[in-house]
């Protein structure tokens, strides 16, 4: 016994005393081999779009650059908005407001109408997913009912509400729901039927099966959706908004139009460029960590 | 034998539009308590559809299945069914998968501690319990119908239901999982209905085999009873001539008896 016990200590001991050696010179490796491909590949996703990016305001600096050009040139746009751009958070009251809080606004009828949209939405998917009749009685009116424009929904909504508001939202609402509630129905309908007799076998009850077995089961179907139907919120947001006035982004694009103020539109193209992304990004990763966390 | 489960008389006719396709004719059979029967026959004969009836995810058009002299309708946690693709839920956990039928089973019968250690007995019955939080993505396929048998286990069925569990395992995974339910079946007297394309597998493990019939209108053909002592070890039964005899006799039925109708097919 022994024996074989000295023999391992006998070439561990080098070994031992080669990784003391090894340690300092292998503290720039780890830097070499744990930072370095993070920062490439940071490199390899943001050098690309800022390249493409100064290339295209070089482009656009070159077609606008002229003094009788009618939209303005990149280095005019700054010079002619610096006001916007360097204070979004100043507040004078009435619609003389900093970007932000145009935004702020558009943003609380969006998340008001598109959750109602996600909580209406889920629960007539669930219906239509489960319901051989509700899917034929109410598939083609939804069908028929999702290739309305937004836009063509406001005058209703107008005359219903008579305020802007809560038209406004309703518009939110109704262009969102739809992808919401037929991609909800998809994912309800191809719940695998082995998990359906799983349920069945364990003799779970309608309430737990739908929170145990069908709302997992669809979920990437119903995020998929969900990701849908932000997208086309914001989208009809800013005409909505261009429509009923008051505070928020889309009001703030027809007004500048109005006092012909052309780089305050780019300005602002931008914030709601920026902020359709991150709406969109925001609702991946919710539906990534939820898949995580189920 | 006194009747422990009783499949009564049972034709089956699926109906799709104008055709009729008659699967089942006046299958009957009596499983005794503790016995293990296997099903075995060529695809497509009606096997799954069988066994679909006695866990009550399917009606039979005319007859019944008594179980305890109590007529069976309905799916119900007493015939835990291990499917053919374990069916585990891919977004729970080995354990969660577990506890989900223990939770429903016992919520009123057992205290919340006495369910986890319940969960993890049966876990470690299919030496599953390292990989608890294991999802079923990051296992095996062995492994998955290791904890697919976990949890039809932890039902306490009275009858358990196997549509052909190792019927997707590679040769020695298989052999593996056939020793464990072996020795499961040893430990705890289960009353077990398997269906299976494997002739030796269902020698090995069967106390009756039940051969049936190609469809359509497939019905049971013939019966065996395989009186090996237990418990078996599959290298001492390669020389027996009970085993060789049985494992003929099956053979003989399935190949020369009753050829698969549609090979060409
Ligand atoms: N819901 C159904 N509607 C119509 N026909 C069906 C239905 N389910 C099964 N069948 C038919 O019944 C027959 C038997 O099917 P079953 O799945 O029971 O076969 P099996 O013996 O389990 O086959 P395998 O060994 O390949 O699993 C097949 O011909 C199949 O087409
Ligand atoms: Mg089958």
């Amino acid at each position: 016994m022994s024996m074989p016990a000295r023999n391992f200590e006998t070439p561990a001991a080098p070994g031992r005393s080669a990784t003391l050696f090894a340690l300092p010179r292998r503290q720039p490796d780890v830097l070499r081999d744990r930072v370095k491909p993070i920062a490439v590949a940071a490199a390899t996703r943001l050098v690309p779009p800022l390249v493409m990016l100064a290339v295209l305001i070089a482009i656009w600096q070159l077609a606008a650059g002229s003094p009788t050009s009618a939209l303005p040139s990149p280095t005019k746009l700054v010079s002619d908005s610096w006001e916007l751009i360097a204070h979004p958070f100043y507040d004078r009251g009435g619609l003389d407001k900093g970007l932000f809080w145009h935004i702020f606004a558009s943003l609380q009828r969006v998340a008001l109408g598109y959750v109602l949209a996600a909580v209406a939405g889920i629960a007539l998917g669930v219906l239509i997913g489960q319901s051989i009749w509700a899917m034929r009685g109410l598939d083609p009116i939804f069908q028929v009912l999702r290739t309305v424009p937004p836009l063509a929904w406001l005058p209703i909504s107008l005359a219903a509400f008579r305020d802007g508001q809560p038209s406004a939202i309703f518009v939110i609402f109704i262009t969102a729901i739809w992808p919401i509630i037929i991609n909800t129905a998809v994912g309800v309908r191809n719940i695998p039927e082995d998990y359906r007799n799983v349920a069945r076998v364990v003799r779970l009850g309608g309430l737990e099966y739908f929170a145990k077995i069908m709302l997992p089961a669809a979920a990437p179907y119903i995020f998929t959706g969900l990701r849908i139907g932000i997208g086309l919120s914001w989208l009809a947001i800013v005409a909505a908004e261009m429509l009923i006035g008051g505070v928020g982004i889309g009001f703030f694009i027809w007004d500048a139009w109005n006092s012909s103020l052309i780089s305050d539109i780019v300005v602002a193209l931008v914030y709601v460029g920026l902020v359709g992304f991150c709406l969109d990004r925001l609702i991946a990763l919710i539906g990534r960590f939820a898949a995580r966390a189920a | 034998m006194s009747d422990y489960l009783a499949i009564d008389h049972i034709d089956q006719v699926f109906q799709r539009g104008a055709a009729t396709s008659e699967v089942l004719r006046d299958v009957s059979l009596r499983i005794a308590k503790g016995e293990y029967i296997s099903i075995i026959g060529h695809s497509g004969c009606g096997k799954s559809t069988l066994l679909n009836i006695v866990a009550g995810l399917l009606r039979a058009t005319r007859g019944g299945v008594l179980l305890e002299g109590r007529e069976v309708n309905e799916p119900g946690p007493d015939r835990a069914v291990v499917f053919q693709n374990h069916s585990l839920l891919p977004w729970l956990t080995v354990y969660d998968n577990v506890k989900l039928a223990v939770d429903k089973v016992f919520r009123a019968t057992r205290s919340k501690s006495e369910r986890h250690d319940w969960v993890m007995h049966n876990l470690d019955l299919v030496q599953m319990a390292h990989a608890r939080d294991k999802r079923p993505g990051e296992i095996s396929g062995g492994m998955k119908q290791r904890v697919g048998i976990a949890r039809a286990l932890a039902m306490e069925p009275k009858v358990l239901l196997l549509d052909e569990p190792f019927g997707a395992l590679d040769a020695l995974t298989r052999a593996h999982l056939q020793d464990s339910v072996m020795e499961i079946h040893q430990k705890l007297g289960n009353t077990v209905l398997m269906i299976t394309h494997d002739v030796d597998e269902a020698v090995l493990l069967s106390d009756r085999i039940v051969m049936m019939t190609n469809g359509p209108a497939a019905t049971i053909g013939e019966i065996l009873e395989v009186p090996l002592d237990r418990p078996r070890r599959r290298l001492d039964l390669a020389a027996d001539p009970v085993y060789i005899r049985c494992r003929s006799a099956v053979l003989e039925f399935l190949y020369a008896r009753h050829r698969a109708p549609t090979l060409a097919a």
